[in-house]
């Protein structure tokens, strides 16, 4: 995370460093007071630290060497951090890279997939994320709280399905209608909230939470229902989609990661551009920020709150459709799993900008994916990642515990007021 | 709010940032909730020593012969106290009986991880992977595919045509479910009972239509009128042999424990008074309503012995219907580790013991002796294949 840093330093000066003050002066100043990046780092830090507790104190192994603390001290750190280091050092090797693997490849020339494949698991699950934390984000930095994630994914994945199995047209025409599908089915979830917020003054929050279950169910009841469900079947698992209509592998067939990542990547710039330099994102903006300014300034809110919800709801029925036309290709009861509320942490950890949500997801999926290879090889549970998770989380949405845990300096107002403020402050 | 509000800017925005705090706050605890989600069994498995001793062999083991097991679990995961449990049960038996073997496993989160969850095993030269449940069936079949030389063995579906490097473990539970439906209707004081699923899926309604059956043709042979509430099976399903479709009451969930609660509890309400659920862990929740209820409401257990699974509720379980998945699963264990391993399918009945009863444990003195010794008649002209299981070959009451 700590990649954030320079972007964001030159936008927001701290609190004076002395003109002409020496580098160095000028970083140890940065890396001392309670900026953005800096708790961000820290909470990092944090979540792996507790995560060692928990560590510590669920193997038997270490456990037992504590106990000998008092007659071999030297064993009790020994064994702590050969543990340690073998849960963290797996944790790395199942997201990133095996350095053997690499070692190996190099050496024989062979096994190179091998060694891109933890990274490419990454990138496979940070593509649905991406997507997704950043509609979450767009609508929060309007203050629009959009809960329905999961419903949107959904009603994305859904509509991609149909087209995905039901068109027959070749890979150029096919994948760019999945890839609309799955924008218009979660644009159509959330246009709903939107509607009823601009004409009833509805709550978002309670209307997409409850679309979350409408959509849940709404998926379960076509499961079993034709055209959706594969013949022949009882499972509850839908026809696959033609390979027309599924996203093509960056790099062979031996590495998941697709061209979903590159499609994530670029609505990420696009939605930091569209609310940095377009008229309707600083619409969207100032209307967020002050409802009445902007409606003094002539900007029509309700239409705003319709259109956001509806802009949010497409990106994030596009990860519903980047995993369905990426790896997974049919549906199934439980399709996308927490996604929908994992992007709601992402766009928190990533204070809702599209930078922020790219490096944030990539974390979440890093600390997912390798957390599977932590709880394989080493047998520590890979539920110490959802407490990591967790754990960052919640550091970074309390920056005041972070300063005092960690004893920074507190920041110009700006700098560490900002995340509330984008939350629509 | 856009509506009411023209005149009193300042009461406006302060009572818009009150909203927004709460609202921002509400999402904060929601993320966090989000997040750790996924980590409610967390901390329970990890005291699974059993794990942390069978890694420890795996390192020991690496230099003698080397045998490593391994085991998906599907979304209910590792502490479901049904199949996932008794398929990790049957590594850990087939551990006991091979020295040198080694065993894991990987909880899958969501559907979506199904895949990768081999793919890793995959990875780590498993000798055999186990992967639990009907729903991955697919992601199962794609690996074997891509993999014909690695070994895997699934809980609970067959494939057709089989395929020779997966060995598909189907268990005839509507054989024993026959009996437990039949021991329900003897029990039951109201004249009710009642059944509830975690899904309409074959391997979870073959129990319903059993136990439908068994109460149906409780009330032919004894000319009583108990009625079976939950679960109505309508026609035959087109494949998977034996399982009927219909509608009844399901959960669609194997971890809530509240859905549970709450099922059973409509069930009572409408005078059921012995409570089978399918359901894994959700069939707790029942329990505990099960319990709230007080005297003269019982239940049965499903899928494994419940006075084994879930003790504390031992007092409340007439019997239990299980289905011999820590069986199969440690002989497809043994049959890898030892070179003996063949695909194809595996189907319990009451017959080789692969589906039975379980003891009935504390009311073993409270189950009429008529009604145990019609018990013991029924399963044997049910392995003579003498009795219709066809819920619909008996009325309705």
């Amino acid at each position: 995370m700590s990649a954030t840093s320079p972007a964001e330093a030159p936008e927001r000066p701290a609190a004076p460093p002395p003109a002409g003050a020496p580098a160095w002066r000028r970083f140890v100043r940065f890396v001392t007071e309670a900026n953005v990046a800096m708790v961000t780092l820290l909470a990092v830090v944090g979540g792996l630290f507790v995560g060692a507790i928990l560590i510590v104190v669920t193997t038997p192994a270490t456990l037992h060497a504590w106990g000998e603390l008092g007659s071999h001290p030297g064993r009790t750190f020994s064994v702590t951090f050969q543990t340690l280091g073998n849960a963290y050092g797996a944790l790395f090797v199942g997201s990133v890279i095996s350095p053997s693997a690499l070692g190996h490849a190099i050496s024989s020339g062979q096994g190179w997939t091998g060694v891109f494949t933890p990274i490419s698991e990454t990138l496979v699950s940070a593509t649905p994320l991406i997507l997704a934390g950043t509609g979450v984000a767009l609508g929060f930095s309007t203050g629009v709280f959009n809960i329905g994630g999961q419903g949107q994914l959904i009603a994305g994945a859904l509509a991609a399905t149909y087209v995905g199995f039901g068109v027959h047209a070749p890979i150029g025409i096919h994948l760019p209608l999945v890839i609309l599908a799955g924008a218009a089915g979660g644009a159509v979830a959330g246009f709903i909230p939107g509607i009823l917020k601009a004409r009833t003054g509805a709550h978002e929050v309670i209307v997409t939470i409850m679309l979350n279950y409408i959509f849940l169910y709404l998926l379960e009841y076509l499961l079993t229902t034709q055209p959706l469900q594969k013949p022949n079947q009882s499972n509850s698992i839908s026809r696959s989609i033609s390979s027309t209509g599924q996203l093509p592998h960056l790099f062979g067939s031996g590495l998941r990661v697709n061209l979903g990542l590159i499609v994530a990547l670029a609505v990420a710039a696009g939605a930091s551009w569209f609310m940095r330099r377009s008229t309707l994102g600083f619409q969207f903006k100032v209307i967020g920020a002050n409802p009445a300014a902007g409606r003094t300034a002539g900007m029509d809110a309700r239409r705003a709150t319709i259109l956001v919800l509806m802009i949010s709801g497409a990106l994030v029925g596009m990860a519903g459709m980047s995993t369905l036309a990426g790896t997974d290709f049919f549906l199934s009861t439980g399709y996308g799993g927490n996604t929908g509320f994992n992007a709601i942490t992402v766009a928190l950890l990533g204070r809702n900008r599209p930078l922020g949500v790219v490096l944030g997801s990539l974390l979440f999926a890093a600390l997912s994916t390798g957390g599977r290879y932590m709880q394989a090889s080493t047998g520590v549970p890979i539920d110490l990642t959802s407490v990591i998770q967790a754990v960052i989380v919640f550091m970074v949405a309390t920056p005041a515990l972070v300063r005092e845990i960690f004893r920074l300096r507190e920041a110009g107002a700006g700098k560490i007021l900002l995340f509330t403020k984008g939350w629509g402050g | 709010m856009s509506t009411s509000d023209h005149g009193a800017h300042r009461k406006r925005s302060r009572a818009g940032l009150t909203t927004r705090v709460a609202a921002a706050s509400a999402v904060v605890v929601a993320a966090t909730a989000a997040v750790g989600f996924g980590a409610g069994s967390s901390f329970a498995s990890a005291k699974a020593t059993a794990h942390h001793r069978a890694t420890a062999s795996a390192r020991s083991g690496r230099a003698k012969s080397h045998f490593l097991a391994c085991e998906v679990t599907d979304t209910g995961g590792i502490n479901d106290r049904s199949f996932n449990a008794s398929a990790y049960q049957g590594l850990k038996v087939a551990a006991k009986a091979i020295p040198g073997l080694s065993y894991k496993y990987l909880q899958s989160n969501s559907t979506s991880e199904y895949a990768p969850n081999i793919n890793t095993f995959i990875g780590e030269k498993c000798g055999i992977i186990i992967t639990v449940g009907f729903d991955m069936a697919q992601a199962t079949q794609t690996a074997a595919k891509a993999h014909p030389s690695q070994k895997f063995a699934i809980v609970d579906y067959s494939y057709s045509p089989a395929m020779k490097n997966v060995l598909g473990l189907v268990y005839h539970t509507n054989q024993d479910a026959f009996l437990g439906g039949y021991l329900a209707a003897a029990m039951s004081k109201s004249g009710k009972v009642g059944t509830f699923g975690g899904q309409d899926i074959p391997p979870v309604t073959i129990y319903m239509d059993g136990w439908v059956a068994g109460v149906r043709y409780y009330d032919k042979v004894n000319h009583a009128h108990v009625v079976a509430l939950g679960w109505t099976p309508a026609k035959k399903r087109n494949f998977a042999s034996g399982s009927f479709a219909g509608n009844g009451l399901f959960t669609n969930d194997f971890t809530n424990q509240a859905l549970g609660k709450t099922d059973a509890q409509t069930l009572m309400a409408e005078g059921a008074d012995v409570i089978f659920p399918v359901a894994g862990a959700v069939g707790l929740g029942a329990a505990a309503a099960v319990k709230q209820a007080g005297a003269g409401h019982y239940m049965e257990w499903v899928d494994t012995d419940g006075c084994v699974s879930a003790p504390q509720y031992c007092s409340l379980f007439i019997t239990s219907v299980t289905k011999g998945i820590v069986a199969s699963v440690s002989t497809a264990v043994e049959a890898a580790a030892r070179g003996t391993f063949h695909g194809g399918n595996y189907n319990g009945t009451l017959a080789n013991n692969g589906v039975s009863l379980s003891p009935f444990h504390t009311f073993a003195h409270k189950i009429p002796a008529k009604v145990k010794a019609a018990l013991k008649t029924l399963k044997a002209k049910i392995i003579a294949n003498k009795v219709s299981l066809d819920p619909n070959s008996y009325p309705a009451s």
